[in-house]
């Protein structure tokens, strides 16, 4: 009981439990303290539920006839599976999963590369300007992404990959700022003797990067590509920008046109709606479970690194 | 300088040796996609952008004439201008402080379950922020449903008023703010972790010079968090200033009746540069708006940052 009072008393949610109300007063049942731990409860739990329940109800929804969507319980009456199935008949589901599939992975998989080879160039060489440099790149990453788009836009129409799936990803291949600042710190960790040893030992730098500071940086690089893959496949900007035929539509994209014209003969499917939502969402929650210690540690040492 | 033996037989009378030579090339060629990069994809579209600013160019025609200030002119008397920066000031006056404040609440509440069972609740609470933006406007869409989303039903239960958040102007932005505050999962996770770096001794110090719970939280807790706190101040005000994706899914695009009242109440100033580029081709136009965002993010960051100064401790200072 003891142990379990101090760590609460510990943890400073405000209101808590008075230190003071221990020493003056150990009796054995203490209201004060209780109502406290009910309300702490009461409050954890009521924002468990405010953030978790639209899934569920999403995900009710999407198994309910259309006229129930609003009405009805969380448990559908009769549960359509069809609604599903409708979906992927009247929508070409299956490209546009294969779409986004596609160009998340050539995102995460180039931006992962790309990013590790300038940290490192960052931390391993002794170069002139090599501050200035990283200040650069520092700077940019305040830059909105409003300013460059169109001239982004032009440069892959003059290309002439406007229309197809290659502007969503290839812009990866030249490495993100963000991903050289996070990578340039987990390789400021690595023992500068380890280097210089492959180094003795007649390595190349190419090497050195792929055989000691990549193995060494595993967790980072995974944190990367699991923030990159969900950025890229939650994006909706670059296919709003750059698709325009139904076959090349991502995910996203393709909710989007389904948002936008929800009816069938006349009639309003709010179900589709949310069978799309399900659709799109899934897959990222999966992909979240798996990887949640990296997408969590990303976070924390982003955030803790940014002060 | 680089540990390779040449470097110590090095020519003295070439500026770099041999070595330093070769380290450049290495260091040139490892840094190289970023460069290239910069040029393509920054460097060179920043000045392009404030070219076509100056132009009224459009992509159909491919032609741009140079028509000086006149974009810049036109953003003054443009209405809608005034009308969007409006609107994202609204949002962003109600988002940035409830998602810190609030965000700072369900950290706290997360340090206070301790154990295994706090990561569990920090899952939960992320949740939404793994949910793509447009399954976010969709979501709410059903959520913020006239008469019968899920909102309102749970307010008509409580016996509280039921706005119309989809079409009563007064209300759009509200909904908007209460979508956006469901994905606060980022900012909890940050504040949260650095809660917990938070020396315990500290607390201890603060309870024997019989410090309560409310001056704990004020002269402990907050200043040795208070460089996480002005980290997701930053960060949250520059993404709700630049506000897009889901408001875009909600009431814009192809959307066939969707609420007119979105279309002015909901025009947040990146969506109206987006229409203007990529709907009625006014690029010209668009890049202008572009680089007054530019303005308004470094401006805002500058001031944030000059306070700083003031409010945020930094440990071995």
């Amino acid at each position: 009981m003891a142990t379990r009072e101090e760590r609460i008393g510990r943890s400073f949610v405000p209101g808590v439990r008075h230190p003071e109300a221990v020493a003056a007063a150990p009796a054995p049942f203490d209201v004060r303290g209780l109502v406290r731990r009910v309300l702490f409860i009461a409050l954890l739990v009521g924002f468990t539920v405010l953030f978790i329940y639209p899934f569920i109800w999403l995900v009710s929804a999407s198994l309910k006839p259309g006229r129930e969507v609003f009405s009805g319980g969380l448990i559908p009456e009769t549960i359509r599976w069809e609604n599903y199935s409708e979906l992927f008949n009247q929508q070409p589901m299956l490209q546009w999963t294969w779409n986004s599939i596609l160009v998340s992975m050539a995102a995460a998989v180039s931006v992962t590369v790309s990013s590790a080879l300038v940290a490192f160039a960052f931390v391993f060489f002794r170069f002139p300007y090599r501050n200035v440099l990283f200040g650069i790149v520092l700077a940019t990453m305040m830059l909105p992404g409003a300013v460059t788009m169109i001239p982004q836009y032009l440069i892959w129409d003059f290309l002439g990959w406007r229309n197809t799936l290659v502007p969503l990803w290839a812009g990866n291949l030249f490495a993100s700022p963000f991903y050289i600042f996070l990578l340039r710190q987990f390789f400021l960790g690595i023992p500068r003797e380890l280097f210089d040893a492959a180094n003795v030992d007649g390595a190349s730098p190419l090497r050195t990067w792929w055989s000691v500071a990549l193995p060494l940086t595993m967790p980072a690089l995974i944190v990367v590509f699991v923030f990159e893959l969900k950025a890229a496949w939650t994006d909706i900007v670059k296919p709003l920008i750059f698709l325009e035929d139904i076959e090349q539509f991502t995910l996203p994209l393709g909710l989007k046109a389904i948002v936008d014209n929800p009816s069938i003969g006349g009639e309003l499917h709010f179900e589709l709606l949310a069978v799309g939502g399900v659709l799109v969402t899934v897959p990222m929650i999966v992909i979240f479970f798996l990887a949640q210690r990296y997408f969590l540690e990303g976070i924390a040492t982003t955030g803790s690194t940014g002060r | 300088m680089s540990s390779d033996t040449a470097a110590g037989r090095a020519d003295k009378v070439s500026r770099w040796s041999a070595a330093e030579r070769r380290t450049l090339l290495w260091a040139l060629l490892f840094l190289s996609p970023w460069i290239v990069g910069f040029v393509i994809f920054t460097a060179g579209p920043m000045l392009w952008s404030l070219w076509l600013s100056f132009t009224d160019y459009n992509p159909l025609s491919g032609q741009g004439d140079f028509i000086g200030l006149d974009n810049y002119a036109r953003m003054l008397e443009d209405r809608r201008v005034g009308l969007s920066l409006w609107n994202t000031l609204y949002f962003s006056v109600l988002y940035v402080p409830l998602s810190v404040t609030l965000g700072l609440g369900l950290a706290m509440l997360l340090n206070g379950v301790g154990g295994r069972f706090a990561g569990s609740f920090r899952t939960a609470f992320y949740l939404p922020n793994v949910t793509p933006a447009v399954a976010v406007g969709t979501l709410f869409l059903l959520i913020l449903n006239n008469p019968n989303g899920l909102l309102n039903q749970a307010l008509a239960a409580l016996r509280l008023p039921t706005p119309s958040w989809l079409n009563d102007p007064d209300w759009i932005k509200n909904g908007i703010v209460l979508m956006m505050l469901w994905s606060i999962g980022g900012t909890v996770v940050i504040l949260f972790a650095a809660l917990r770096n938070v020396p315990a001794e500290l607390y201890e110090a603060a309870r024997v010079d019989g410090a309560g719970p409310i001056q704990r939280l004020l002269n402990v807790t907050l200043p040795m968090i208070s460089g996480a706190i002005f980290f997701v101040l930053v960060i949250n005000t520059v993404a709700s200033l630049q506000l897009f994706s889901e408001v875009y899914t909600m009431f814009f695009g192809q959307r066939t009746g969707a609420s007119a009242a979105g279309e002015s109440s909901a025009l947040f100033y990146v969506v109206y540069l987006f229409r203007n580029a990529f709907e009625f081709l006014r690029m010209g136009y668009a890049s202008a708006l572009g680089w007054l965002l530019f303005v308004i993010v470094v401006l805002i960051t500058f001031f944030q940052f000059r306070l700083s100064k003031r409010f945020v401790y930094y440990e071995g200072e």
